[in-house]
């Protein structure tokens, strides 16, 4: 019962939390000068001043802001998120459209940065003042300083042109046709370098996180106890320690999720990936309002649920937390 | 271009890797590549290769497919490929046959019949006839940015189904370039004429059912493009290609690696000099700005001519000799563009070369600003000046003006834009000084050059408008004569002369052309595309070699 509660309090702050983000960046969308008519007049080359006139009457922009303001937040509450300005297409088409793409690029970033993220950080654990560990922390130091749009194009010089194994972009070969196995296959070796480039940053960080967690619980008494009861080198670091050095990996997980998001803009743009990312950029540029709203609120969205899903996967990791709340309430 | 220039363009960089070589290679290469040269001769002379598929990248997501409603080089060049139009340029400004095999404009210039090619279809099967052709105009005429290309056009009569005849209110001789690629696209009433609205057509973008030489098979939203050819193309035997990706790809240096592995087979519209420095280098790539002609992209800094101090002609001009145009184009475009001294493109037929250039001279600048009463101040200074840009690869010119225009007194604020919409506002409102600028020609001088200097066409909130609000009547009445003169002799004198009053007057000093480039491996694209219009015009002469 508990849990439902806190579950649906949960959900209430992020519904207050997207409401924030829609009426904050439609304010900030309006604050510099010019419009989507503009934008669309540079694709143009020029526009006559009756087509542009047209244009601006046709998206409502020439009402107040006030009105329009009103009227988007209208039609959002109806679960219409609009019509984009600029492509002339429902907004959740668009991003229904990306979203796969970006969702496949990050789950994909976030896992893989995990996994590689503890395993580092466990094995410089173990010999803290050893070659591992000193190479773990360079390479976290690197990791975390290279922008990650400068270590995408490292790596497109380095596996795309000097030895080519992978693609310099896009998503797919479209010059062979495939399907099914062959086509997920392609995909997956189009997704190689964007997925390293973007799991960069988020690896350093993991690594030395799980490092110092680590460090920190293999001297506790526990664990002492474990090895003294005789148990295996192996049980004692991943079934014994692993289990409590992982809850700070897992906070973190959530709380960078949004800042995986945020890299996936930089690194869609760098390998063409169709995600939400290019179609946010293009938006921005193009001042296409309800597109970027609409991308805005999907991504809070994402960062919303990642946020639910990881005090969710805490209790599962920490039985703890349950029972601390229950005495709590 | 044709097989054997290409060939040449080809040894030629082959000539200029070996400058690079040690003294001891240099023959041995020079000679090889006039062997491959002469191999490649007999290789070319042979008819073009049928089959194949051709990546092509470009660096921006079209809106849609229909350049008929949108105008632009992104919707223009896949445009270009499922359209047709009733006729086509080569690379020297001459009408060719397409759609219409031939074509008789009246005694008076009033009326213009072209006669269409018999048994030409849409991609779906369905004749196109002339009921078409003048279901595309009044769709292009009521829905394209660019107005002036069919205003003269009264009306479109379609006395049977091969002929089409444009009754004008006045001689238009712009309308040839305005039924060219990338303008005068021709559509299906059958699929358009369904009452929907044609800027928001669901076939814009799905299904298109075209006119031209390949139709399209898939279109992803910043991904690709996938066009194969239309076998009942009404041209036999074209195109060459079986196949047409076009790969959209945002990130210029992702494109020139792609170049460079060999993924991509050509790039258009490429304008980072380093790139195209760098393609020069690359053995299989050749670089060449041909194929601009029509766009006829020009870099220039507007002065508003309503506002002091810039409203006085001598001010404009001290800035004019004070602006070192070469330095510009060798040092900040590194050799990449070419100068421009005129809103006519150097290589649009109507360019007029011999106008006051303002080679750099400091200390005549000085001098016309002592004259005209702005003397330097305690500071050193005359007067302060803003001058805007509009997108990042015009900031360098810009901020280039500061030190530069110090020297003469003159103190400048670069002021930095949001963005595009941003500076279109803040330009187009006339709350600026100067700005750095693009401006297409978009073929014909009535289409993008006109605008920039009619009097009427000071348009408050319209970019690309006579944002400079400059006003002379003489020049008006030049070029509303030129407008009209289907004499091309007289035409080109009329253009020469408004040229020359322009450049004399100043409201805008032109820097140089864009320097688009068009890049493609050389060992593999057989004739690339080189007309006026380059890659937004039909590619079905193209072919891929082995």
């Amino acid at each position: 019962m508990q849990f439902l509660v806190i579950t649906l309090r949960r959900c209430g702050l992020g519904l207050g939390l997207l409401l924030a983000v829609l009426v904050l960046n439609f304010l900030l969308m309006h604050l510099a000068p010019g419009d989507v008519a503009d934008s669309i007049a540079q694709d143009a080359g020029g526009l006559d001043a009756e087509v542009m006139a047209q244009i601006r009457k046709d998206y409502g922009l020439d009402l107040p802001l006030w009105e329009q303001m009103l009227k988007y937040f209208y039609s959002v509450a109806q679960l219409d998120l609009g019509y984009s300005f600029y492509y002339n297409q429902p907004v959740t088409t668009l991003i229904l459209e990306k979203l796969p793409a970006t969702l496949l690029l990050i789950i994909s970033a976030q896992v893989v940065s995990i996994l590689v993220g503890v395993v580092l950080g466990v094995i410089a654990a173990r010999k803290p003042n050893g070659v591992a560990s000193h190479f773990v922390t360079i390479l976290s130091l690197v990791g975390y300083a290279a922008p990650v749009f400068w270590t995408g194009i490292m790596l497109i010089i380095l596996f795309a042109s000097m030895i080519p194994l992978f693609p310099i972009g896009n998503m797919v070969d479209v010059s062979v046709e495939r399907t099914g196995f062959a086509y997920m296959v392609d995909v997956l070796h189009h997704l190689v370098l964007p997925m390293l480039t973007l799991s960069s940053i988020f690896i350093a960080l993991y690594s030395r996180l799980a490092r110092a967690s680590m460090l920190d619980v293999l001297g506790s008494d526990y664990v002492r106890t474990a090895r003294a009861k005789g148990l295996s080198e192996f049980q004692v670091v991943f079934k014994h320690a692993l289990r409590n050095a992982l809850l700070p990996v897992v906070t973190t997980a959530g709380l960078v999720f949004s800042g995986i998001v945020s890299g996936a803009v930089l690194v869609e743009t760098v390998f063409s990936w169709p995600g939400l990312g290019t179609l946010a950029v293009q938006a921005i540029v193009a001042r296409d309002t309800p597109t970027i709203l609409g991308i805005l609120f999907f991504s809070s969205l994402v960062v919303v649920v990642a946020n639910l899903l990881t005090d969710m996967l805490y209790r599962i990791i920490d039985p703890r937390i349950k029972t601390a709340e229950t005495s709590e309430i | 271009m044709t097989p054997i220039s290409t060939t040449l363009v080809t040894a030629y960089y082959d000539y200029q890797r070996t400058q690079a070589m040690g003294l001891t290679k240099q023959w041995v290469s020079a000679l090889g590549a006039v062997l491959l040269a002469l191999s490649a001769v007999s290789v070319q002379a042979e008819t073009p290769k049928r089959g194949g598929t051709l990546v092509w990248s470009i660096g921006t997501t079209p809106r849609h497919l229909n350049p008929a409603v949108q105008s632009g080089i992104a919707t223009g060049a896949p445009g270009a490929q499922l359209f047709a139009t009733l006729v086509r340029f080569d690379d020297k400004w001459n009408a060719r046959p397409y759609l219409a095999k031939s074509w008789q404009t009246s005694a008076d210039g009033l009326a213009v019949t072209f006669n269409l090619v018999e048994g030409a279809t849409f991609h779906d099967g369905t004749p196109i006839t002339s009921k078409d052709v003048a279901f595309s105009i009044k769709t292009i005429k009521a829905n394209h940015p660019f107005k002036t290309m069919f205003r003269a056009v009264s009306s479109v009569e379609t006395p049977n189904p091969n002929t089409v005849v444009f009754k004008l209110s006045q001689p238009h001789p712009a309308l040839m370039l305005a039924l060219s690629s990338q303008l005068g696209s021709i559509i299906p009433e059958h699929i358009y004429g369904d009452g929907q609205d044609p800027k928001k057509h669901p076939r814009n973008s799905k299904d298109v059912v075209g006119s031209g030489p390949f139709k399209l098979v898939e279109f992803v939203r910043d991904q690709h493009i996938i066009m194969e050819r239309y076998e009942n193309f009404f041209i036999e035997g074209r195109p060459y290609l079986d196949k047409l990706v076009i790969r959209i790809i945002k990130d210029p240096s992702a494109r020139s690696l792609g170049r460079e592995n060999g993924e991509i087979h050509l790039s258009a519209f490429e304008s980072t000099p380093q790139d195209i420095l760098h393609s020069k280098n690359v053995p299989h790539l050749t670089a060449t700005d041909q194929g601009y002609a029509a766009i006829g992209p020009i870099t220039w800094l507007a002065f508003n001519t309503k506002k002091k101090p810039t409203s006085d002609k001598r001010v404009r001009q001290a800035i004019a000799y004070a602006v070192d145009r070469d330095f510009l184009v060798n040092a900040v475009m590194m050799g990449t563009s070419r100068p421009a001294y005129t809103g006519i493109h150097p290589d649009s037929i109507f360019h007029e070369p011999n106008v006051a250039r303002y080679d750099l001279d400091i200390d005549k600048a000085n001098a016309m600003l002592d004259e005209a009463g702005y003397a330097r101040g305690a500071d050193g200074m005359r007067f302060p000046l803003t001058v805007d840009f509009g997108w990042p690869s015009a900031k360098p010119m810009a901020e280039y003006m500061k030190p530069q225009l110090k020297k003469i007194g003159i103190d400048v604020t670069v002021r930095t834009s949001a963005g595009f919409p941003a500076w279109a506002k803040t330009v187009s409102t006339w709350d600026f000084d100067m700005t750095v600028d693009v401006v297409f020609n978009w073929g014909d001088p009535v289409i993008g050059v006109h605008r920039t200097y009619l009097c009427d066409n000071a348009k408050k909130g319209v970019i690309w408008s006579n944002t400079q609000q400059y006003c002379n009547p003489k020049v008006d009445a030049i070029l509303a004569k030129a407008g009209q003169e289907n004499d091309q002799q007289k035409r080109i004198a009329l253009y020469s002369s408004a040229q020359k009053i322009i450049a004399d007057d100043v409201p805008i000093y032109f820097i140089d052309t864009v320097p688009y480039h068009t890049i493609f491996n050389h060992t593999k694209v057989g004739n690339p595309p080189a007309t006026i219009w380059g890659t937004c015009s039909p590619l079905d002469e193209v072919y891929l070699k082995n």
